[in-house]
């Protein structure tokens, strides 16, 4: 057998987990860590099955804090890492995805995400992880958090997932979900040359002139790979530009503002929505995930009973899209927010509607997706009202 | 007035000092033997990174001029066989605690043992948790009082050696940080061995250990290291275990041969794959890829 080729051009039926799998190759991904859990599994075996072809390490660790911890160093010896995990396995990452950020690595987390808590339904479908995601490690830090909708997108996204986390140099989370995640759909992978890869902006000048954190204007610094000669030194703790650890406020006022600040001012490159019949809509749908197809047909039985429904679909969850919400809010009457949690990312829409739209959930702890006719139950109250 | 260079400047991240290490403390010696392990070695340094954990040990990867990862509390084997992994050619060496390797990452030191991933450990034992302040650790010895074993430990202590031995080691050796010359030549050694090697390094830490133990000094434990030493190159790893106020077997327990990790791994996969797995691919297939 020979080398296998990385971009599987051509038309598929692959389910989502090894949608992901591919998009991750064709990202240049070339080293993944994991750890089997349901429903994330078969991203881990076809990593398995693939990375060898393409000159890239697979290796199952022996937990999931091992596994981040492996994609980390990984990722500082100049190769692009992931590892994908659901619930349980995502809660142990939250100390080494602090220090991705903290330490400023480029990598992808990919959370296969099922009903919790704890070990909850290994194999069925939630979206109880969304909050976690953007406050699960501790202190300040900016996240970038996709979420896929389809097979197709399951591969999308990872290609963008790797790209933005290379761009911005952090880990780029990606919350699928059991659905998401199991269902075989079909995928269409591009020509090789037709996918957009971003690299991490790397140094070359001399070793003297080199300072690991010192941001460009983008508020990004270029990075080195171990064994290339600078002998960095990186770590967790707050550090200056030289990376040195230093317990002054003023170092980590900062660092950490730098830390959220390349996200904040970048917010519009990275934010991306997906919208239908927003122009007229006087109640707009904003969903994401399973969810969001769910709720696609919920507006399409309202449009047919002659409501004017809209759909936003959260494509980037984190940052969350506020100055769209805000806008919305000015003019539509109310938002619905269906979720396979008890009430997550509907808490940013309230905010950013701020009472000037009504914000309405329509939540179940996941398990099971919605029926459509119960968002549009709840549609139809607020035409009543 | 000039200040005269020291000669292992070009090794210590000399704008870092003063280092954080109390007076009396043994992990300073252990760095220095390090050092000179490595000019010894010869290798190219920049090849070289230090990974650490957490802890007052841990902090030698931001004191060497050379690559230094210092990560998460217990989490340093396994970003270091990210590293490795990911880039074979880099030397690799682990420098941390025994709380931070044998208590909070005793599941990834095992593991990394039983692949014989090619790493080099070294773990820094003074029988407690010096940087949280003297808290009793998987090391401590029976009986010793610590800030949370404040009427004696009873928890028994692991023996790193048999642990390790166990897990499937290739190298396992016990200095003490008295015993300067043989701590070099086992850095040395382990670094040169290709597969897991692990070197206990035991040191004082008279600020955690000593003073609540009533054990004197730094130079008190000094000549006890001297004193109640005993070299046992080749003993059985289940037999060293460290007693308080006990004789303290050193030595270099294990040196044997086995395949690492990624030659396994590379043996497996020659089978299905031609490149980058074998190192000759064969002329059938040089000639096909010629062809086409
Ligand atoms: C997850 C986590 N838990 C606890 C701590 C607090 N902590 C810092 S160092 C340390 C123990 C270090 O002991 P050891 O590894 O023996 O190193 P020493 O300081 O003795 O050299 C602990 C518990 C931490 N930093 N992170
Ligand atoms: S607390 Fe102990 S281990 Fe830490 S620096 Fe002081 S003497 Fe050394």
């Amino acid at each position: 057998m020979k080398r296998g080729p990385a971009v599987l051009t051509g038309v598929h039926f692959f389910n989502g987990d090894v949608a992901c799998a591919e998009g991750a190759l064709a990202a240049g991904c070339r080293f993944f860590a994991g750890y089997p859990i349901t429903p994330a599994t078969e991203i881990a075996e076809r990593m398995a099955e693939r990375l060898p072809e393409v000159g890239g390490t697979f290796i199952q660790m022996e937990d999931e804090i091992a596994s981040l911890s492996a994609v980390l160093g990984a990722s500082w010896a100049g190769v692009k890492a992931m590892t994908a995990t659901s619930g349980p396995g995502f809660s142990l990452m939250m100390e080494n995805l602090g220090f991705g950020y903290m330490t400023e690595t480029p990598c992808v987390i990919v959370n296969v995400q099922r009903g919790g808590p704890s070990t909850g339904l290994p194999t069925l479908v939630g979206q109880g992880d969304m909050m976690q995601a953007r406050w699960g490690s501790h202190g300040d830090y900016e996240t970038i958090v996709l979420a896929p909708s389809s097979a197709q997108e399951m591969f999308d996204l990872t290609v963008t997932a790797f790209n933005l986390s290379e761009r911005y140099r952090l880990p780029v989370l990606i919350l699928s979900d059991a659905v998401i995640g199991h269902i075989t759909e079909r995928v269409i992978i591009p020509p090789e040359e037709e996918i957009t890869i971003v690299n991490r902006k790397k140094f070359t000048g001399p070793r003297e002139a080199y300072l690991p954190y010192l941001p460009e204007e983008d508020l990004v610094p270029p990075m080195v790979a171990a064994g290339e000669g600078y002998r960095v030194y990186i770590t967790g703790l707050t550090h200056d530009e030289r990376g040195y650890p230093s317990t002054s406020p003023e170092v980590q006022e900062r660092l950490v503002r730098r830390l959220a600040e390349k996200i904040w001012r970048n917010a519009r490159d990275i934010i991306r929505l997906e919208e239908r019949g927003i122009e007229d809509a006087e109640v707009v749908l904003v969903a994401y995930g399973i969810s969001a197809r769910v709720a696609y047909r919920a507006m399409e039985l309202a449009r047919a009973a002659g409501r004017r429904v809209g759909w936003l679909r959260l494509i980037t969850v984190w940052p969350f899209p506020e100055e769209r919400i805000r806008d919305l809010a000015t003019r539509v009457r109310a938002f619905v927010v269906p979720e396979l949690n008890l009430g997550q990312i509907v808490r940013e829409v309230e905010r950013c509607a701020a009472g000037r739209a009504r914000t309405i959930p329509v939540l179940r702890p996941g398990g099971a997706v919605h029926d459509p006719r119960e968002i549009l139950t709840v549609i139809e109250e607020v035409f009543h009202d | 007035m000039t200040e005269a260079e020291h000669p292992l400047d070009q090794f210590l991240r000399a704008d870092r000092l003063p280092h954080i290490w109390c007076p009396g403390c043994g992990i300073g010696i252990a760095m220095r033997c390090l050092v000179l392990a490595l000019e010894e070695l010869g290798r190219p340094l920049d090849r070289v990174v230090v990974v650490s954990g957490i802890g007052c040990s841990a902090r030698v990867a931001g004191y060497v001029r050379l690559d230094g990862f210092h990560t998460t509390h217990g989490r340093a084997i396994p970003f270091a066989t990210g590293l490795k992994l990911a880039n074979p050619d880099l030397t690799v060496i682990v420098f941390s605690g025994d709380g931070d390797l044998a208590a909070i990452g005793g599941n990834h030191l095992i593991h990394a043992a039983r692949r014989n991933l090619d790493l080099t450990v070294i773990c820094v034992n003074n029988f407690i948790y010096g940087m949280t302040g003297g808290q009793f650790g998987p090391t401590t010895p029976l009986s010793a009082r610590s800030t949370t074993t404040p009427y004696g430990n009873f928890e028994p202590p692991f023996n790193l050696m048999a642990l390790v031995a166990a897990s499937g080691a290739v190298y396992v050796a016990r200095w003490t940080v008295f015993h300067v010359r043989r701590l070099i030549t086992a850095f040395q050694e382990a670094i040169a061995k290709k597969g897991f090697s692990f070197v206990e390094v035991l040191s004082p830490c008279p600020t955690g250990y000593l003073r609540r133990n009533k054990l004197g000094e730094a130079v008190d434990m000094m000549r006890y290291f001297k004193a109640n030493s005993e070299i046992r190159h080749g003993a059985d790893p289940a037999e060293v275990g460290i007693e308080m106020g006990g004789k303290l077997i050193l030595g270099k327990f294990v040196d044997l041969e086995r395949p690492t990790y990624q030659e396994r791994m590379r043996q497996q996969l020659a089978a299905f794959f031609v490149e980058p797995y074998v190192e000759k691919v064969s002329e059938e297939v040089e000639a096909e890829e010629v062809e086409s």
